[in-house]
């Protein structure tokens, strides 16, 4: 929230708006040489690259929409879903989109149906999109990596330790085969997070010493169990209440603002501790996941993060990032606000958001430029220790004790099962009162 | 639908609260008379855009407008529809529209917010013009009233309050201050409804906060093919966008928030939009859009009150 002395009287047609038509212009030039780039080179590569959707959701299919709208010389040639309906949905969407243009091209020998769909439509590919549910994530990274494709992956890139273990290591190979990785932490990606990054890697607001992220919001969606679905498919069409295959809100969506910790500190943290629960979200519908966490994350520079995530109606809303350091404090949220307020109260630095571009499309322009370039961006390191730092909070949250990285790293514990079929039976099930076990903080181990 | 009109315009409104049953929020809406007043802005007028002209006479029926910016807690009760079996025996008949035949707003994936906060008296934003246009069908459904959104010209009306000047308290963006949260005095947010001067009709917020929704399709050029005096003019929104708003919002400086400026509405304002297809909901980019309401004594055939409420 805003502090009184942030209140400045400011003349409205004087100093702020010369300043901001200044800030205006940083921001726009900070894409230009990118995309120039990318534009002289396309004349000198200009191969067809060919375009894999694995996990044809929503997300999925607005990543395949901004990636075949990133470059000229692309072709969309295979997808995989676990579902039918969802594959034929998301195609339709995207062949009414790119209709008279070459770019959406499935024929229907290459729409993949099923739980091993994703390796014959990666097969297929130059450049895979992965988005289903961040369970499979590592076994997906794997196999494209494996396989030598430039990867564009959803966050958060797994659910566990071995899965991030999983993703550190294919990280690794993907460096060593020059293969292109970018993972949507948009932030990265957005303007005004870039602008506050330059201005603390000036100096600007000295050492950061402590700061709060938040993801406070009414709740996702439910999907309601329906007739004749078995319960590994109720689970993963309703698959954002269960561990497994979402590994909790704190993850799924609260890894955005911990990530910013991560990256505006610039280091991850050592250890975590919190506490959290299930309030309001307790019924059948709801999994297993809790509706709300607050976790202290201790850093190797000695700064505190405090990180809270809350999914519950009209309670108060508020996603964004606030830190304070030796010089100054910064004060970011999502409509585009980033400011950054000296210790005397005084605004040093104020970023203006207007026409800004789309931080999901810039994901992938900057992909595509990479790879025509023949340049490596590598997100996934870093996309895997601040999913790692969310599993931490999360473990921190479900067990009530202090979690190291070291152990939380090392932990054995597999949400994620290596081999799934539509005959397994998921890893939590129902009691018979059609509740789920849900984790309780002093006697739940989250290690092994 | 049985749908007659229960007022004639010659008998005066005046003001009242509207109640929701199960819900102990209120609207509380101001009677507008009918009259005529110049649309648009001289070419003299500081920073005027061209679609402002030229200046030429509307004349319009009585209706209410809803006196503030309608609310995050108003608009939630429209997204959770919790309150819709809580039937009001007392239900006007002005129209009788099944209530569960109004389909409804998803729940978004993000704090459509976007960290500027829900909490009591903070205007509503991002949500599209579709979406305001069927809360305004769900509250006439609730309440047996016709609601819906302002059209262009019963917004500049009301800006006006009977003023010619770039702003109703004249043409100084200095005075602004007063009566409106603009970009120099908002931190880069919105505000709680109510907080500033009313204008001379008592409406508040009219300029800044949040840009208000109007019924109408933006057609920069259409004051150019109006003649002589306009009756209740309203363009028919054919196609998604640019529709029109008005009144500026947070985010803009003083020359936005004149009584005249119009802007239309672009496919940026859902830019961040990471599903697809995107909301028609929700925008997610548009924190600086909101709305207002109109209840309109005089409620159209049944084959024309789509135009109203949208498809």
């Amino acid at each position: 929230m805003k502090s009184s002395k942030n209140k400045t009287d400011v003349n409205p047609n004087t100093s702020r708006r010369g300043f901001c038509k200044n800030t205006a212009l940083v921001g726009a030039g900070m894409l230009l040489p990118g995309l120039e780039m990318s534009a002289m080179v396309n004349v000198l590569n200009n191969k067809k690259l060919k375009l894999a959707v694995v996990g044809c959701g929503g997300r999925g299919t607005g990543a395949a929409n901004q990636a075949l709208k990133a470059d000229e010389n692309i072709e969309l040639v295979a997808m995989a879903d676990a579902f039918q309906d969802q594959l034929d949905n998301s195609l339709m969407n995207l062949q009414k989109e790119f209709e008279g243009t070459k770019k959406v091209n499935v024929k229907d020998a290459h729409k993949y149906v099923g739980l091993d769909a994703y390796k014959k439509a990666i097969d297929m590919a130059d450049v895979v999109i992965l988005a289903t549910t961040p369970g499979f994530r590592p076994y997906h990274f794997e196999y494209a990596i494996n396989a030598g494709k430039h990867v564009f992956m959803e966050k958060p890139v797994a659910v566990d330790a071995p899965g991030i273990r999983k993703v550190l290591e294919m990280a690794k190979v993907a460096k060593e085969k020059k293969l292109n990785v970018v993972v949507g932490l948009q932030r990265h990606y957005q303007n005004n997070y870039l602008a506050i990054a330059d201005k603390i890697k000036e100096g600007s607001v000295g050492k950061i010493v402590s700061g709060q992220v938040y993801w406070n919001s009414a709740g996702v969606w439910v999907r309601p169990r329906k007739e004749g679905q078995t319960e590994l498919e109720y689970q993963m069409r309703n698959w954002y209440y269960f561990n497994w295959l979402c590994g909790d809100h704190i993850l799924e969506q609260h890894i955005h603002n911990i990530d910013v910790a991560n990256w505006f500190i610039g280091e991850y943290p050592i250890s975590a501790q919190g506490m959290g629960g299930r309030q309001i979200r307790t019924g059948k519908d709801h999994g297993e996941i809790f509706d709300h966490h607050f976790v202290e994350f201790t850093y190797p520079s000695g700064a505190v993060i405090a990180s809270q995530c809350r999914h519950q109606p009209d309670t108060w809303s508020k996603v964004g990032e606030n830190f304070q350091g030796t010089k100054g404090s910064i004060e970011m949220n999502d409509a585009g606000a980033a400011s950054i307020v000296g210790l005397d109260g005084e605004k040093m630095f104020d970023y203006r958001n207007r026409n800004d571009p789309n931080p999901y499309q810039v994901e992938h322009d900057r992909l595509f430029a990479s790879i025509r370039n023949n340049e490596v961006i590598s997100d996934a390191e870093n996309g895997a220790k601040s999913t790692m730092t969310a599993i931490m909070g999360r473990m921190a949250t479900y067990s009530g004790k202090v979690i190291t990285w070291e152990d939380a790293l090392a932990s054995t514990k597999l949400l994620m099962p290596s081999e799934i079929t539509w005959e397994s039976t998921p890893p939590s099930v129902p009691g018979p009162d059609g509740l789920y076990p849900i984790p309780t903080p002093g006697v739940t181990d989250v290690l092994s | 639908m049985g749908l007659t009109p229960v007022f004639s315009q010659n008998e005066s409104l005046k003001d009242f609260t509207q109640t929701i049953e199960g819900s102990k929020l209120e609207i509380e809406m101001v009677a507008i008379p009918s009259g005529r007043f110049n649309m648009g802005s001289p070419a003299s007028e500081e920073h005027r855009n061209s679609d402002e002209g030229p200046v030429h006479e509307v004349s319009l029926n009585s209706f209410w407008i809803s006196k503030y910016e309608i609310t995050w807690e108003l608009y939630n009760l429209f997204v959770n529809r919790a309150i819709d079996g809580n039937n009001d025996p007392n239900i006007a008949t002005d129209v009788n529209i099944d209530i569960d035949a109004i389909s409804g707003a998803t729940i978004p994936y993000v704090d459509m917010s976007l960290g500027m906060g829900t909490s009591e008296g903070l205007p509503v934003g991002n949500v599209t013009q579709y979406a305001a246009s069927q809360f305004c069908k769900w509250l006439s459904a609730k309440t047996g009233h016709f609601y819906r959104l302002p059209t262009e010209a019963e917004w500049e009306y009301c800006a006006r309050a009977g003023t010619s000047t770039a702003y109703h308290f004249g043409d100084d963006p200095n005075d602004l201050n007063d009566y409106a949260w603009s970009y120099g005095n908002s931190e880069d947010t919105y505000h709680q409804v109510g907080q500033k001067k009313p204008n001379p009709w008592g409406l508040y917020d009219m300029y800044g906060n949040v840009a208000e929704w109007t019924l109408d399709q933006y057609v920069p050029n259409i004051y150019k093919s109006r003649k002589g005096t306009t009756v209740s003019p309203f363009e028919i929104a054919n196609k998604t966008y640019p529709r029109s708003v008005r009144g500026g919002s947070y985010n803009d400086d003083p020359e936005y928030l004149r009584s005249a400026v119009r802007l239309g509405s672009n496919e940026n304002w859902k830019m961040r939009d990471p599903q697809f297809p995107k909301s028609k909901w929700w925008n997610t980019d548009a924190p600086f859009v909101g709305f207002r309401i109109v209840r309109d004594p005089n409620v159209p055939k049944e084959s024309k009150i789509n135009n109203y409420w949208g498809q």
